[in-house]
């Protein structure tokens, strides 16, 4: 069991890799303005080019995480294909485009909220309904990364 | 109050435009508080506001009291922080506008806005009705964005190229076609508005609250710019207006790689209607030399480093070669364009972006970056590997190339010449990079080719550079045109400025190209177009380093000091008849040409004192 989840772990970490760089590749073509490095490392500094760092290796850490849970669900559902992956990335897009985003104002320390805008603590612009406020084609960057992300691990772990 | 469509504007004179900036990025503001011209996220961006350009279809952001209005303006003390006070004739209004700048300690602990303008208007005395009028236009006015109000979180314009953000405490109201938003507001003595405008391409955007933090952000921005004028080595009579330079070239430098764009603007005409309209906002290695000197005497070693480190690294791509222009990242410039859909300044066509004289040869590029490197060295600062192979690099293409055609410095369009300029600039490649070896600091390598090669131009230079009928160094060999560039020959160390030569050369410059004291046309081809500033403060070098008296100097140049506008900052030409500005404004150049003239009426004042002291 240990060995299979330091192989999911490590198909995790590739997989996220991948992840953040569909995103960043998202970001420079216009895609999208989300930087998911910046919104998760802002939990823990105001520094910009820290963040950056910061955010990446949380992002990192998170896709491990993740990883263990897909291969649960995908021992769960009588082992691991590519579609199975996709099926997983989508439900995981989805529900963070919808439900995962509305959490953040909340969650985030440095978050504004819609209803009381910035604050001297909390300026950071909240991503709205789908992420839309952070570009028109966000979700579906969003979206599109973590189908590709279920997809690797689905292959991966098959 | 609904917002109608922009009503036709007219271009305020050049000279009625004051910079804000962040070293990143810089805005024009007019003197009825308009932004008219702001490019994010860099100086050569597509413009987001560009009235300056176009007054009815390129889009402003302005601020002023309703009614009629005279207004006054200052910068606050030694900072980049404008402040407009508007008086009306129930009250009194003070508009202060700000790009704001960080401290690294600062960028470590706050959420810092990409890029961000704050402006707030004040009511000091009285009471009235205040406006607000939002029209971004981006893209140059041609991407047709729409406004989206989200309430608590602004008025957002999402471009092409990132997010724009209005938050204010005035409700805006948009106009039906979302391309504008107007707010107005009563104010009395004692109250604000507060605008916050930020710039974004990461998400999510920091939004800054108003009010209190935005003051404090002021306050902020005004210690770092006091911390960095205080810094200033120089304490002779014209004080302000050097500070007020060197804080201007401090605004068209992008802090993050050292360069310094030539100007803040693109396309505002040197001669009124005319078509010589050209985008500055790039970097011309040709200002590397007097930059550097300026900087480094001023206290300010820091920023010429930056540059020569920039130079250099600019340069490596292309070297030996040397273009003429680069990019703030040291990429060559995006061909011309012209911008069809934009009316020009004053109906001054075309408006374009690119610079198409990064295709010309300039053979006198390669005197001012070796003599850039080398005031940096003796000023103390240690000479790498690689800038010690580079500056040798280009010192053997001068020995093969000194006797090719080139452009010149006036950068003409037509056939290339043979400029004496250039070749003096040869010369001085080759000297700097000897004494260098003289030094020390660089190996003593090709030594007698760089020796043999000076002499021979040396020798090219008098015998068919001075024409001895006009008794002046000419603009190019055997020519008999003049050419205010010679005025820097001694400058430069190829003569003394008192020679004989450089006298005569004076004397018939003053002639020919001088329509006014304290002003000087580039050349005796563009006698119908402005007076360049830059040329203008050469006199003064050249009378300040030996070629007149002290009093001739400053004479000259106060009376060029004379056609600043009233915040003390010069475009890139003046208008001989009326003292207007034209060109592109602020211009880099024309401010670090006040800079070294004033330092060398500092040298040569306390020489004359040292003289008259051992006199007595």
């Amino acid at each position: 069991m240990m060995m299979t989840m330091v192989h999911a772990g490590f198909w995790g970490l590739f997989a996220s890799i991948v992840f953040t760089t569909l995103l960043a590749a998202s970001q420079g073509l216009g895609f999208t303005r989300m930087n998911i490095p910046y919104l998760l490392g802002t939990m823990f500094t105001a520094d910009r080019d820290r963040a950056k760092i910061y955010g990446v290796l949380i992002h990192l850490t998170l896709g491990v995480g993740f990883s263990w849970l897909y291969l649960f669900g995908f021992e769960a559902w009588h082992g691991a294909n590519w579609w199975k992956g996709l099926v997983l990335g989508g439900v995981q897009g989805a529900f963070f485009l919808t439900f995962g985003v509305s959490l953040l104002p909340g969650i985030h320390p440095r978050m504004a909220s819609e209803q009381q805008g910035p604050t001297v603590l909390k300026q950071l612009e909240p991503p709205g309904f789908l992420g839309l406020h952070y570009g028109r084609r966000t979700p579906i960057s969003i979206f599109a990364a973590h189908l590709v992300w279920g997809v690797l691990l689905g292959v991966s772990l098959s | 109050m609904p917002p109608t469509s922009p009503s036709a504007r007219v271009n305020p004179p050049i000279e009625d435009y004051a910079i804000i900036g962040d070293s990143r990025s810089a805005a024009l503001v007019s003197r009825d508080g308009s932004i008219d011209w702001l490019c994010w996220p860099r100086f050569e961006s597509p413009a987001i506001f560009c009235a300056l350009v176009d007054a009815t279809r390129g889009g402003a952001f302005g601020v002023k009291p309703r009614g009629a209005f005279r207004t006054t303006r200052e910068y606050v003390g030694d900072t980049a922080v404008l402040r407009t006070t508007f008086h009306t004739e129930n009250g009194e209004f003070v508009l202060t506008d700000a790009m704001p700048i960080a401290s690294p300690d600062d960028t470590h602990n706050l959420l810092i806005p990409e890029h961000e303008i704050v402006r707030v208007l004040h009511c000091t005395r009285g009471e009235g009705a205040v406006e607000v009028q939002f029209e971004p236009r981006s893209g140059f006015a041609q991407w047709n964005d729409k406004l989206t109000d989200r309430g608590l979180l602004g008025i957002r314009v999402d471009t092409r190229q990132g997010l724009l953000t209005l938050r204010s405490d005035v409700t805006l109201v948009m106009a039906d076609d979302r391309s504008a938003a107007v707010g107005v507001k009563h104010l009395r003595a004692g109250e604000a508005i507060h605008l916050s405008l930020t710039w974004a391409e990461d998400a999510p955007a920091v939004l800054p609250p108003l009010g209190v933090w935005t003051r404090e952000v002021i306050a902020r921005t005004l210690r770092l710019w006091e911390a960095w004028s205080a810094r200033t080595r120089y304490d002779g009579k014209y004080r302000a207006q050097v500070i007020r330079s060197a804080i201007i070239v401090r605004l068209l430098a992008f802090a993050p790689s050292g360069a310094i764009v030539a100007a803040a603007t693109t396309s505002l005409p040197e001669k009124r209607g005319g078509q010589s309209n050209w985008d500055y906002r790039y970097c011309w290695l040709r200002d590397a030399a007097f930059t550097v000197r300026g900087m480094v005497e001023l206290g300010h070693a820091d920023e010429a480093i930056a540059f020569t480190h920039w130079l250099l690294h600019a340069t490596r791509l292309t070297q030996p070669v040397l273009k003429v222009l680069y990019d703030v990242y040291g990429r060559p410039p995006p061909p011309e364009t012209q911008l069809s859909n934009l009316a020009g300044y004053q109906g001054a066509r075309p408006v374009q972006t690119g610079n198409g004289a990064d295709n010309q040869v300039q053979l006198d590029t390669y005197g001012e970056v070796i003599d850039a490197v080398w005031r940096i060295t003796v000023a103390g600062h240690r000479l790498d590997r690689v800038a010690s192979g580079l500056i040798e690099a280009f010192g053997r293409y001068v020995c093969i190339h000194w006797s090719d055609l080139d452009s010149g410095i006036w950068e003409p369009r037509g056939d290339p010449q043979r400029h004496t300029h250039s070749l003096v600039l040869c010369w001085t490649a080759l000297d700097r990079l000897i004494d260098l070896q003289d030094r020390g600091a660089l190996r003593a390598r090709h030594r007698e080719l760089f020796v043999k090669t000076r002499q021979q131009i040396r020798s090219e230079v008098e015998t068919r550079g001075f024409n001895a009928e006009i008794k002046s160094y000419t603009s190019i060999l055997d020519g008999d045109q003049l050419d205010a560039t010679a005025l820097l020959f001694g400058w430069y160390g190829f003569h003394e400025s008192g020679n004989a030569r450089m006298r005569s050369t004076y004397d018939a410059i003053i002639a020919a190209l001088s329509p006014r004291p304290g002003l000087l046309f580039r050349d005796s081809a563009a006698n119908d177009d402005g007076a360049f500033g830059i040329c203008s403060f050469w006199l003064t070098e050249h009378l300040a380093s030996g070629g007149g008296t002290l009093e001739e100097a400053r004479a000259a140049f106060e009376a060029t000091l004379g056609y600043a506008n009233d915040l003390g900052i010069f475009a890139e030409e003046i208008e001989p008849s009326t003292g207007a500005a034209l060109g592109n404004v602020p211009q880099a150049f024309t401010h670090v040409g006040l800079m070294n003239a004033a330092l060398s009426l500092a040298e040569r004042e306390a020489s004359d004192t040292r003289c008259a002291e051992l006199a007595t």
